[in-house]
Parts: structure tokens; C-alpha cells; sequence
């Protein structure tokens, strides 16, 4: 009977690139400025590494296929390094690979390090789906980019519950206002301003119904972490050091796409990751006992949207709860604490490994003027591909005891 | 008795009125005034001949046994490839079974649609054939302030032709061949080089029509004031006027050339003349129909009984009638491609298309067909062997299912500005059809603003993708959101 993954893995180090346009910096340099904190947290030297994985998505427009350009980047010492690509979830599935070597009993100490570098395609947003979606779906599946794929949850989601498109709006525009209010508290963020919901609510249209605030930073970075067991932790003299409560991703199998039982209004993975994690982490109220989050908002509909897809606002309360202020940084929730995709950026395979260092660092109170007091769990979330085929990636993580 | 048993038409929804070309190309070739008569018709920048073709086909097969064709013709001077034929790409496209069919391109002037028309009903009067598609589409390029764009429209019409049910009873033909070129396209090029006019109207249309016509009535034994209507195409008012004088015909039995209201739609324009015909005509009327280009054929149907069981369709005249204006000349010139705007980098991305993935997945690709579960009855696009019915999972147990036929309703939808398009925002979204099943398609033939979750649509096909680094165009099915059906 399988028990889970809580507590058998720690976290001994963890370091993070500043995320942005990193116009002077290229995929192994973000790598290297990650890695270089992250050791140096973990206080080991690179080669007790034993094996690492590696997270990166674009790989056309990025460092090329397999695992060699960390192993070069960071002349690891020929040890084994994977690549890990599931869309959004690359970094939280490369973290996934280190911390289940590390429980499986393998390995002592694992690297999982996410990389993406974005702005070197010449255009803004991600670049083209075109060649990235396989030789048969390029025949058929439409002219469609990320926004415009995930502004399609606003209409199907507006129509279930009955919500005039206003008020839609008004709740994403709060969703980016928060996130931008705490962006701006964060010197590794790559949108640093503050920005009002009226800005937000006039911004030139991306895909109707999301305006340009309703989307995250499309950014370069580079986030990893260095786990072992909890042993090795103390053998480190690690105090209250975290650990893994729990993992788990879930993925669509069409149904979505193809059959008719899905209404639009949430994530389907999401769901069915959350509750897992849940269950795996021994949390019966997510509600009541989740301090904090960095999910995936990459458009302001998808936040709003998870926040019931993980079983802490009722379905079709998001609204309330975002105007509420229940995920602001002072409410009951505080959700994207560094300023989520939307301002710390979204460098694809980097992005789950940077959710889960903001979690690294209100749990060792380091994460200075955002700082919360006394988190007890906190949840990571990736959502990867598309509303209707997608990837989600649940991470939650504590203090070791909690 | 062989003849027309059913029809299909297809005018684009856009309408482009000529006084716009006036006021646009005038200052630079004042003639074109002399045309600026009513609006035409022009195809939405992913519709091509083929295209259209389909969608007058699909108009024309609805409620008609597929399962009988076994003949496909396309006539069109404006088909995508020299090499492959758009017949067959029409045939897939309407999931005509492949054994036992024959399929021919009929091309290379504009009576190209007479001509595929002749040599069906030949075919089917021989006995070696039973039920055969013809269809005919044009949408001939043209240059800014050319005549020619002042005179050419886009369209497409096909008859079903065979035995049973004939609604219009064929009863001879005749031709004059001959090498009449008042215009030509050179291979590879892609406007019309023409020579004057005034040639084109005295010792073309106004002569070798009515010869031609005067040639099948001594063949016939028939004279003019026999036929309720006389079809002819000529996008010159007074020649066209002067033809019925001097076949002596009354000018209240002529056929409009429809140039005020969709323009000439070159090889098809018989066939949407005739479609205009056939829906004002009552059992016993004798249509006779002419196409003219290198010389002229005439054929002559005597309208039977069986016109008042004609099924629902929108023919020539419910095809004119979705109708929306285009106002803005520099957008048609641009959906033409005859002026070079900026896509930006995220248009650059031109990957081919794998030859053995579209011949694989051909009924799925170009006829919108999905699966249906053996097990559950639930269809599906697309589909993998395993049913998506979670409660069923029934494995290879799919039959085919057509979903090109199928109305549904707008799940989820957007408009993107993003995306690279000519056309942006570019719309796309999930619709779920009637009888089950989904589908993450593009829109098209529709505005953002006019669109909301529940909408109904319709599926139209579409050319989405023009290659021109490798001359290849693919195809696929756009869902079209029915906003008027859904105000009326």
C-alpha cells in the first residue's frame, strides 16, 4: 500500500535566477546565477550530487533537446541528468523526478533545476504553437495562442454561472492587481509596478475577454532545488527544514476536448490533483489550512478559476472570495506572495521550481517585506497545455514536524 | 429519364460593392465607372474555388443518397493544384466512397462547367454511370482597377445528375469548339491578360452565343419561344441584351446575369445561373443553358413534377441572401493578396504538411469525419481506438461518423489578437454538436461581437493554409455561427 510522499524528502537548498527580460543573459548563465545560491543554501558541494533532473519545455526556441545543457552549463560531474517536459508542469515534474529518486532510496541528495529562455524569438508571447503540437494536430487544430485558448474558460465560465462579463472582469482585473501589488515587493520579480484595476480594466485586448493585464510576463529564468533525505538534512544541521508533504499531477485524457461532460467552468485536472494532494499531505480543509499559494496564473481566468478547481473557494464563488480579498496578501489565503507568473514571469520550465522557492522562503522567513507570519502549508500549482488538454502539477510543502 | 436531380449553391458571404472600387481605383482608370452596377461577391480570405466547391456540393448532396455517386467533376480555371486532383480533394472531402467512383478536373476556359455537365449526362445517358456530382467554382484573381475586378464575383454551384427523382429532365445538347481567346491565363500567372472589349462582345459572346444556340435549335427541331427561360452568361449588360434580340427571345425569358448582385463567377456561372432558373421554375418549363469561352455549349431540361419535392437547401438565391458588405477596399485587396502587409514574426512559421499523415487520416481531415463508439454510441472528434465515454472505453469499436452535416451550439470561444491572421481577431473556440460530440475548430464568416456561448452553427469548408513556398493549400472545416438564424 502506497503511503506517499510526506516527509520522506527535504529541501536542503534552493536558489533562483532574477526572472525577467534577461536580454544580457542566456540559458546557462540564468542556470548558473540559480544554481550558485542554491548550493551555497544547501551548504554541500556539487559533487555530492548524485543525479538531477532537468526541467525545460520549448526546447526549439530554448537550449535544444535532453538533459546535457545543465550538465554542461553547471559542468556537473557525469552523473545522471533527465529532462522532464510536460508543458507548465516540466519544473514541478523535474522536482517530482529529484524528490522520488530521493524517497525511492537510489540517491542520498538530487538536483532539480528549470530553465526557459523566452526572449530570444523576437516577438512578444510564447512563441507559435506550429511546430510544437505534433505533425497530425497541425493539420486541423486552429490558429490559436495561449490567451486566446485560455480567454475561451472566461465565456464558457461567465455563461454557467450567469455572470455578466463586468463583473468577470472586475474579479481578474483584482486577480492582477494583487498579484502586481505583491510583484512590486520582490527584487527578483519581473514586473516591479503597481498597478491600478482601472489600468487593468483598460488595457488594449489580448483575446476576449483578456485584456494585456489579464496575462503573465512572458520572462527568462531559471529556478532549482538541491533534496536528500530528512536525514541528511540534520546531518546538515538543518533547523525546521522543509519537506515534501505532498506531489501529484494529473493529466486530461480527451474528455474534456471530445466527450461532452465537461461544462467549461474549471479544470478537470486540477480537481482530481488537488484532492489527491490533499489526502497525501493528511489535510482534510484546504480552506482552513493552506497559509499560502503560487498557482498558475498565466491569465488572470485561470487563477480565478483554480481557486475552485483546488477546493478552497466554492464553485462559482471565486469572484466573492478574489473581491473579498481573501487571497490579497493580507487576507485569509495570500495567494501569488512573490507576484505569481503574472510579475515574477513565467519562464516555462522554471516556473514550478520557482512557486515552490517562495515556499522555501516564507517557511525560513527570508522572504523579506512579503514575509507571512507562521505558514504551515503551502501549495504549489501548475497548469500546462490548454483548458480543455492540459497538464496540473500539485506541490505542498512544510516544515518538517508541521 | 436522366437528368438533374438535385442542386447546391455556394455565393461568399461577403459582398463588395463596386461603387467601393470606384471610389478606391478610379482617379487611376476612370473606364471602371462603366461597371459600377450593384455589389459582387467575393470569397473570405480562407475560401478558394475548392473550397466553395464543397460547400455547394455539401448544399447539393443534403438529403441525397451519397452511397450512389459514382462520378465527381469539378469544373474551375482557378483550381489550387496543376498536379492533384481537386475533384478527388472534393470527393474526400464529402466522404464519397473511393471504390467504383471516376473523378475528373474540368478546366481550361470558362465553359469548363457546361463542358463536365455534357459529358456526365453523356455518361449517365450511355449507362455507364448512375449518379454523378458536377460541380463548378471560380474565384479568379484580378488586378486593382482592372475591368476584370470590377466584373468577376466569386461562387460555386453543383448539380447532382442521374436517374432517379429527376426534378429537371435533360434533353440534348450542342456545341461549337473553337479557339476564341478574348483573354488567357499563362500557366503560373495569376491574372487574366485580356484583349479589348469591344472585340470580346461583337465576335465573341454576341456571336458564337447565338450561333450556338441557333445551332442547337435546328439540332432540336425546337425554337426559342419554346423555353420558359434561356440561361446565357455575359457580364456585358447591352451584349447580353442584344444576344436575346438577335435569337429573337422574349427578354421577360432571359436570365439575369446577375452582375448587379454577385458578378460573373466565370466557369460556374452557368451553373448559378441556372440554379437562379431552376428556383422561379414550375413542372413542364424547358430551361435552355449555355456556357460560353472558346466557343459555347448548349443544353436544354425540361422541368419535371418532381421540382415541388425538392428538399430545403440554400441554392443560389438562400446562398445570396447571407449577405454581409464589405466596405473597406484596402481589407479586399489584402484578402486578394495583392498588396504585402505585416503579419509580424509569429506569421513566419511555415511548416509543411506530412503527405502520409493526410492520406492516413483523409476521411478525418478533409470530410470532418469522427468515430462513432460500436459500443455506447457516442461520437467523438477526434478519436484514438479507445471510446471517450468514460463510462464505455469500449477499444476498436469505432465506426465512422460525419460530423460535417451536423448543426450544433458555441461551448467556449474567443477572439484572439494574438494569432497571426489576415483577418484578426482570429476566432476560434469548442462547439458541441447535435447527436453528441465536440469540436476545437476556427470560426469563420462571423464577428466577435455577435457571438456568445449556446449560438448555433453551422461547419463550412475551408482552405487553411496557402502555401506558396510550396504551392500546397490544405483544407480543413471552420465552424460558421448562425447569428441571424439564431435572431430570426
Amino acid at each position: 500500500m502506497a503511503t506517499g510522499i510526506r516527509d520522506k524528502v527535504a529541501i536542503i537548498g534552493m536558489g533562483c535566477s532574477r526572472f525577467g527580460e534577461r536580454w544580457d543573459a542566456g540559458p546557462e548563465d540564468l542556470m548558473v546565477e540559480a544554481f550558485q545560491e542554491c548550493i551555497a543554501d544547501a551548504g554541500i558541494e556539487k559533487k555530492q550530487i548524485q543525479a538531477a533532473w532537468f526541467g525545460s519545455c520549448l526546447d526549439e526556441v530554448n537550449v535544444g533537446k535532453s538533459a546535457l545543457p545543465p550538465s554542461i552549463a553547471l559542468r556537473l560531474p557525469n552523473i545522471g541528468v533527465t529532462r522532464t517536459e510536460n508543458y507548465c508542469a516540466s519544473g514541478t515534474e523535474a522536482f517530482r523526478g529529484a524528490v522520488y529518486a530521493v524517497a525511492s532510496g537510489a540517491y542520498d541528495i538530487c538536483l532539480a533545476i528549470g530553465v526557459e529562455k523566452l526572449k530570444d524569438i523576437g516577438y512578444a508571447g510564447l512563441p507559435d504553437f506550429a511546430s510544437g503540437m505534433g505533425l497530425t494536430n497541425i493539420q486541423w487544430f486552429p490558429n490559436m495562442t495561449a490567451p486566446g485558448c485560455f480567454a475561451m474558460l472566461g465565456s464558457s465560465y461567465a455563461a454557467k454561472y450567469g455572470i455578466d462579463m463586468k463583473d468577470l472582469k472586475r474579479a481578474m482585473a483584482h486577480v492582477s492587481a494583487k498579484s502586481h501589488a505583491n510583484g512590486a515587493l520582490n527584487p527578483k520579480a519581473h514586473l516591479r509596478n503597481p498597478v491600478t484595476e482601472e489600468i487593468i480594466l483598460k488595457s488594449p485586448m489580448v483575446a476576449y475577454p483578456l485584456g494585456l493585464f489579464d496575462c503573465c510576463g512572458v520572462s527568462d529564468g531559471s529556478a532549482c532545488a538541491i533534496v536528500a533525505t530528512p536525514e541528511i538534512a540534520r546531518s546538515l544541521e538543518k533547523k525546521d527544514f522543509v519537506t515534501v508533504k505532498a506531489l501529484q499531477v494529473s493529466l486530461s485524457n480527451g474528455e474534456e476536448m471530445s466527450y461532452t461532460n465537461w461544462d467549461g467552468s474549471g479544470f478537470v485536472t486540477a480537481a482530481k490533483a488537488s484532492s489527491q494532494a490533499y489526502r497525501e499531505a493528511g489535510i482534510t480543509n484546504p480552506r482552513e489550512e493552506i497559509s499560502m499559494m503560487e498557482v498558475h496564473d498565466c491569465f488572470s481566468i485561470t487563477e480565478l478559476i483554480t481557486m475552485e478547481d483546488l477546493h478552497i473557494s466554492a464553485r462559482g464563488g471565486a469572484p466573492k472570495d478574489i473581491m473579498d480579498g481573501f487571497y490579497d496578501l493580507d487576507g485569509k489565503i495570500p495567494c501569488q506572495v512573490d507576484g505569481g507568473l503574472k510579475c515574477f514571469g513565467h519562464p516555462i520550465g522554471a516556473s514550478g521550481l520557482r512557486m515552490i522557492y517562495e515556499m522555501y522562503l516564507q517557511f525560513h522567513g527570508r522572504a523579506g517585506e512579503r514575509q507571512l507570519k507562521d505558514p504551515r502549508y503551502g501549495l504549489t500549482h501548475n497548469l500546462g497545455g490548454f483548458p480543455f488538454m492540459n497538464v496540473c502539477s500539485i506541490a505542498i510543502v512544510g516544515k518538517q514536524g508541521s | 429519364m436522366i437528368g438533374i436531380v438535385s442542386y447546391g449553391g455556394y455565393i461568399p458571404r461577403l459582398r463588395l460593392s463596386r461603387k467601393v472600387i470606384a471610389q478606391n481605383m478610379a482617379w487611376y482608370s476612370p473606364t471602371i465607372f462603366a461597371y459600377a452596377q450593384g455589389e459582387k461577391a467575393v470569397a473570405n480570405w480562407d475560401e478558394d474555388a475548392l473550397s466553395m466547391a464543397v460547400n455547394a456540393a455539401c448544399d447539393c448532396l443534403a438529403g441525397q443518397d451519397k452511397g450512389a455517386v459514382d462520378g465527381v467533376s469539378l469544373a474551375s480555371t482557378t483550381l489550387p493544384y496543376a498536379d492533384r486532383q481537386s475533384a478527388d480533394i472534393l470527393a474526400t472531402a464529402l466522404h464519397i466512397r473511393e471504390a467504383g467512383l471516376n473523378t475528373a478536373d474540368f478546366t481550361g476556359c470558362l465553359k469548363a462547367g457546361t463542358t463536365a455537365l455534357i459529358s456526365a449526362l453523356d455518361a449517365l445517358a450511355a449507362g455507364k454511370k448512375k449518379a454523378v456530382l458536377v460541380a463548378a467554382a471560380d474565384q479568379r484573381g484580378a488586378k486593382m482597377a482592372s475591368s476584370q475586378e470590377m466584373l468577376y464575383g466569386d461562387g460555386a454551384a453543383a448539380l447532382l445528375l442521374g436517374g432517379d427523382r429527376v426534378i429537371a429532365e435533360f434533353e440534348d445538347s450542342y456545341s461549337i469548339s473553337c479557339d476564341f481567346a478574348d483573354h488567357y491565363r499563362g500557366t503560373g500567372k495569376e491574372f487574366d491578360y485580356a484583349w479589348e472589349e469591344r472585340w470580346a462582345r461583337e465576335q465573341g459572346f454576341g456571336k458564337i452565343i447565338p450561333e450556338a444556340i441557333a445551332g442547337f435549335l435546328k439540332k432540336t427541331g425546337t425554337a426559342v419561344g419554346d423555353y420558359e427561360k434561356i440561361v446565357y452568361p455575359c457580364c456585358f449588360a447591352a451584349t447580353h441584351a442584344g444576344i436575346a434580340r438577335r435569337l429573337g427571345a422574349d427578354p421577360a425569358k432571359v436570365q439575369n446575369p446577375l452582375h448587379t448582385v454577385c458578378g460573373d463567377t466565370g466557369a460556374a456561372h452557368p451553373f448559378v445561373m441556372l440554379l437562379a432558373a431552376l428556383e422561379e421554375a414550375k413542372p413542364g418549363d424547358r430551361i435552355l443553358t449555355a456556357g460560353f469561352g472558346q466557343g459555347c455549349d448548349v443544353l436544354s431540361f425540361r422541368v419535371t413534377e418532381e421540382i415541388r419535392n425538392r428538399k430545403p437547401r440554400l441554392g443560389f438565391q438562400g446562398a445570396l441572401a447571407n449577405r454581409v458588405e464589405m466596405t473597406n477596399y484596402a481589407k479586399y485587396i489584402k484578402f486578394r493578396d495583392l498588396i504585402e502587409a505585416d503579419l509580424g514574426i509569429r506569421g513566419e512559421a511555415n511548416p509543411n504538411t506530412s503527405l502520409t499523415i493526410l492520406w492516413r487520416n483523409r476521411a478525418k481531415l478533409l470530410g470532418l469525419v469522427g468515430g462513432k463508439c460500436r459500443a455506447c454510441g457516442t461520437p467523438q472528434y477526434t478519436f484514438t481506438p479507445v471510446c471517450v465515454n468514460p463510462d464505455c472505453q469500449a477499444t476498436g469499436q469505432m465506426d465512422e461518423y460525419e460530423f460535417a452535416d451536423k448543426s450544433g451550439t458555441v461551448f467556449m470561444y474567443t477572439g484572439d489578437m494574438l494569432a497571426a491572421s489576415v483577418d484578426p481577431p482570429a476566432i476560434y473556440g469548442i462547439v458541441d454538436f447535435e447527436g453528441g460530440g465536440r469540436l476545437l475548430a476556427d470560426f469563420t464568416d462571423c464577428k466577435l461581437d455577435d457571438i456568445r456561448v449556446g449560438l448555433p452553427i453551422r461547419m463550412s469548408f475551408r482552405r487553411r493554409v496557402k502555401d506558396g513556398m510550396r504551392g500546397f493549400s490544405g483544407y480543413f472545416w471552420k465552424v460558421v455561427p448562425q447569428a441571424a438564424e439564431a435572431r430570426s
